[in-house]
């Protein structure tokens, strides 16, 4: 009989994976917008790219790659029952959570300075394409740094647990999940840089 | 299952077993069974609800011109009416309520997997009905958009769309959660012996739903977001003045609309595949290929979508290719009715009701699922299109298949739940009032569709008068039927004659367990040693 | 289903890819400052699928994983590609 506080570890983990299989679609519908619109308007979409801040959109691929390998080894951390460097890694990747989405703001600031936002008169006045695509601009990087912010909280609220010994070395797929979680972020991040910041 | 050698458990039955009563011992309840029923009853009553609006819109096309409301009305009361039926009653109807309540004991386990997520998703659910129905009384009003939320109309319009929208996010989240809930469930939590063949085929049907929820359901998630997107901020990735094109709007909005039509119909041929050989007395015809082409309707199904866009003005080629596909759907599906013909051919065939809403099911789906072809095919649907043949259409499938194998479902399973059955004669005379009252009230519109009547208008011409008011006259007829079925059904299940654990005849797991099944569903672990239809293991009656 | 045991990958596997994801990015521009044309969107989006690939076989321990969860995030792949590709035979020859 399989009792309720039984954990079905392997069961816990493929429920993760298939609620990350639907965030991979939930990005999918705008990367079909992105493909279909890049065929129709590919000089826009690279007049578009040379406006967007290629450091910016660099150091934050790498904040969030750094970022992946903490929560990486968080979870061999955990597995070795090292409870302290797993704290040590989780606030190391809420940190880099932190600087992304500084970064993200300073360029967004810098954009909507500029008069570059959705609706905006200066992309009224020019070529649809480059509404377009900074329209697709807002709304991909807007839901992703949406699910940095969740990702990041999950991440928080799980080394609370860790701290309280809910989560431990023998118990930990909470950690392992929230880890597939930030790994996400990251595999969407991945995509959405060179898709917006390179096509120059 | 093994002769245990403890004494025999006194079971409690899962409505009275913790000490907690009251609401609070319901809502908060992560027994699947509890939040089965709290499915069950909230989808029904939305149900009820669209059923009304649906019966004042009949009222209004009744005789040209103004009868009973304004265009206006009009307008919102169609939109509300499929919002409802589509979003809140058929979607959530087969895997919330009845996957909920049967498919664990189906499958012989205790719970589903995440039993707090399942609960969660009921709550989802709750939230965005709410959110939608604050939405027809506040803002602009409610939307006047027709279901599907077309733009550019919808990101113009001066109702509460933007509301309403998000409401439906909502409820598509809590069925997204659902299917995380059920593929997993399956796939873990499977009794000894319970192997993928011999998986009883409603869990088969709800395994490929599942699916489809999983996969189709968050391109829902991006439209809408995106048509909040283009209320609020005016982003134009649909607005053609900004270089968008409102053709992608539909492209995304069938991706997952054309797919989710399975998820209403897929697990209505799981319930039919589950009654036909209980009520022929004979193992189901052709197992395999029934588990395999609600598989492949699955995966068939999510290529197809571009069959509602021929005349919105996309390339030739792609009209070909997705009429091509459509007609490739057809093929699973029919292997389906095949099998269950097959299954009824020289079988001891007794009338009960749930049977005969099955047989009916197998009818009127086939008449749906026809005229689908007539629709699938680029030719025939330029000249139909968005006229009341599609209306009828839809109606044959979704209400006609899906909604009568739900009440097949009701009269077949609620009885397991409540251990009390409802009274027979009643429950036929509904069926025969509500099989005629469909006929009438949709065949009609097929025909007023097949001379140009187009849909959503609220006015006619006086030519399509006659079979308008027939139309209407058939929606009372089905009304009358349905208050019969649910007044016969809610007081046989209060009231009614006592059931034994396996009233049916059923080989399935569910009826070997009491009625109402104790809260930990069985004494022990049951140990599979047969298939879901091998009525020589099963006891009689 | 037997429980897979579970697999501790070390910090130093756990670099070493990092090292190639950062190695890759850098890549990845590299390529894209190259006048390649219509190439240029392939092989960057090549690189971010192997490094997408690394991140999944090893940070997310995809490659340590039973083979049904291959299959199934497989399956997803397929269905995106699927809809991105149908929907071109719309656009393609509009």
């Amino acid at each position: 009989m399989s009792h309720p506080e039984h954990k079905d570890y392997a069961g816990a983990k493929l429920g993760m994976w298939l609620f990350l299989f639907t965030e991979i679609i939930l990005f999918g519908g705008l990367f079909i917008l992105y493909a279909v619109y890049l065929h129709r308007y590919p000089r826009e979409f690279t007049t578009g790219g040379h406006e967007l801040n290629l450091p910016y959109g660099a150091i934050n691929t790498m904040v969030l790659l750094t970022s992946s390998l903490m929560v990486a080894m968080a979870v061999t951390a955990i597995q070795q029952g090292r409870r302290l460097l797993t704290l040590r890694l989780l606030g190391g990747t809420i940190l880099c959570a932190v600087i992304f989405m500084g970064i993200k703001y300073v360029e967004w600031s810098a954009k909507i300075h500029h008069g570059i936002y959705p609706g905006s008169p200066r992309l009224a006045a020019g070529p649809p394409g480059e509404s377009v695509f900074f329209g697709l601009y807002y709304l991909s990087t807007g839901l992703h740094g949406l699910h940095v912010l969740i990702g990041g909280s999950v991440l928080a609220w799980i080394g609370v647990k860790v701290r309280r010994g809910v989560v431990t070395g023998d118990d930990f797929v909470l950690l392992e999940n929230g880890a597939l979680y930030w790994h996400l972020v990251d595999l969407i991040w991945i995509f959405i840089f060179p898709l917006y910041y390179l096509m120059l | 299952m093994n002769p245990s050698d403890h004494p025999p458990a006194v079971f409690t039955s899962f409505w009275n077993d913790t000490g907690k009563t009251g609401i609070t011992s319901w809502i908060f309840s992560t027994d699947h069974k509890r939040i089965g029923l709290l499915y069950f009853w909230s989808v029904l009553g939305f149900f009820l609800t669209a059923v009304l609006l649906g019966l004042l819109l009949r009222i209004e096309l009744m005789a040209p011109g103004r009868t009973i409301m304004g265009p206006e009305t009009y307008n919102a009361l169609f939109t509300v009416h499929g919002a409802i039926m589509v979003f809140l009653f058929i979607i959530p109807g087969f895997p919330g309520a009845f996957g909920n309540l049967v498919m664990p004991i189906q499958i012989g386990a205790r719970d589903v997997s995440f039993p707090r997520l399942n609960l969660f998703s009921w709550w989802l659910y709750m939230m965005g009905a709410a959110v939608i129905i604050i939405s027809l009384f506040t803002g602009g009003g409610p939307p006047d958009t027709g279901w599907t939320f077309y733009v550019p109309f919808s990101a113009r319009t001066g109702t509460n769309v933007s509301l309403a929208v998000f409401g439906v996010f909502i409820v598509g989240f809590s069925s997204i959660v659902t299917g995380v809930n059920f593929v997993t469930t399956i796939h873990r939590l499977r009794a000894p012996g319970m192997s993928w063949d011999r998986l009883p085929l409603f869990v088969w049907s709800l395994y490929a739903t599942a699916w489809v929820q999983i996969l189709a359901t968050p391109i829902l998630g991006i439209t809408l977001v995106l048509i909040i997107a283009e209320r609020v901020l005016g982003v134009g990735l649909f607005d053609p003045m900004k270089g968008g094109d409102p053709v992608m709007y539909q492209h995304l909005f069938w991706i997952y609309s054309h797919p989710a039509v399975y998820i209403m119909i897929l697990p209505a041929m799981g319930v039919i595949s589950e009654i036909i050989p209980v009520f022929s007395r004979k193992p189901v015809f052709g197992y395999k290929m029934i588990a395999f082409s609600s598989i492949a309707i699955a995966a068939a199904g999510s290529l197809v979508w571009g069959h509602h866009m021929f005349t919105s003005g996309m390339s030739d080629r792609a009209i070909l290719v997705f009429s091509f596909l459509t007609f490739v759907v057809a093929i699973p599906s029919a292997i389906k009715v095949f099998n269950w013909v097959s299954t009824l051919y020289r079988g001891s065939i007794s009338l009960e009701a749930p049977m005969l809403y099955a047989l009916s099911f197998i009818l009127l789906f086939s008449i749906g699922g026809l005229t689908g072809l007539i629709l699938g095919a680029a030719a025939t649907d330029i000249h139909v299109h968005d006229t009341h043949f599609v209306v009828g259409h839809f109606h044959y499938v979704i209400f006609g298949g899906s909604g009568f194998a739900l009440f097949g479902a009701m009269h077949y399973w609620l009885p397991k739940f409540y251990g009390r059955r409802y009274a027979e004669k009643p429950a036929l005379i509904a069926w025969g009032l509500m099989f005629v009252g469909f006929n009438i009230t949709y065949f009609s519109m097929m025909v007023l569709g097949m001379k140009g009547m187009p849909r959503r208008y609220y006015d006619y011409l006086p030519e399509f008068a006659p079979l308008n008011l027939v139309s209407t006259v058939g929606s009372w007829i089905l009304a009358v039927g349905l208050v019969l079925m649910l007044v016969n059904l809610i007081r046989g299940l209060r009231k009614g004659e006592p059931v034994g654990n396996n009233p049916w005849g059923g080989a399935t797991l569910e009826w070997t367990i009491p009625s109402p099944p104790p809260t930990e569903n069985f004494p022990e672990e049951p140990v599979v040693t047969h298939g879901p239809y091998d009525f020589s293991k099963a006891g009689t009656p | 289903m037997t429980e897979a045991p579970h697999h501790i990958i070390s910090y130093t596997k756990l670099t070493a890819v990092w090292g190639l994801l950062l190695l890759l990015t850098g890549a990845t521009i590299l390529v894209t400052r190259l006048d390649l044309g219509p190439y240029k969107i392939l092989g960057a989006l090549t690189i971010a699928c192997v490094k997408s690939g690394l991140v999944i076989a090893v940070f997310m321990h995809m490659k340590y994983e039973e083979r049904l969860l291959r299959i199934l995030l497989f399956v997803t792949l397929v269905t995106l590609a699927i809809f991105i590709g149908f929907t071109f035979f719309d656009v393609l020859y509009r």
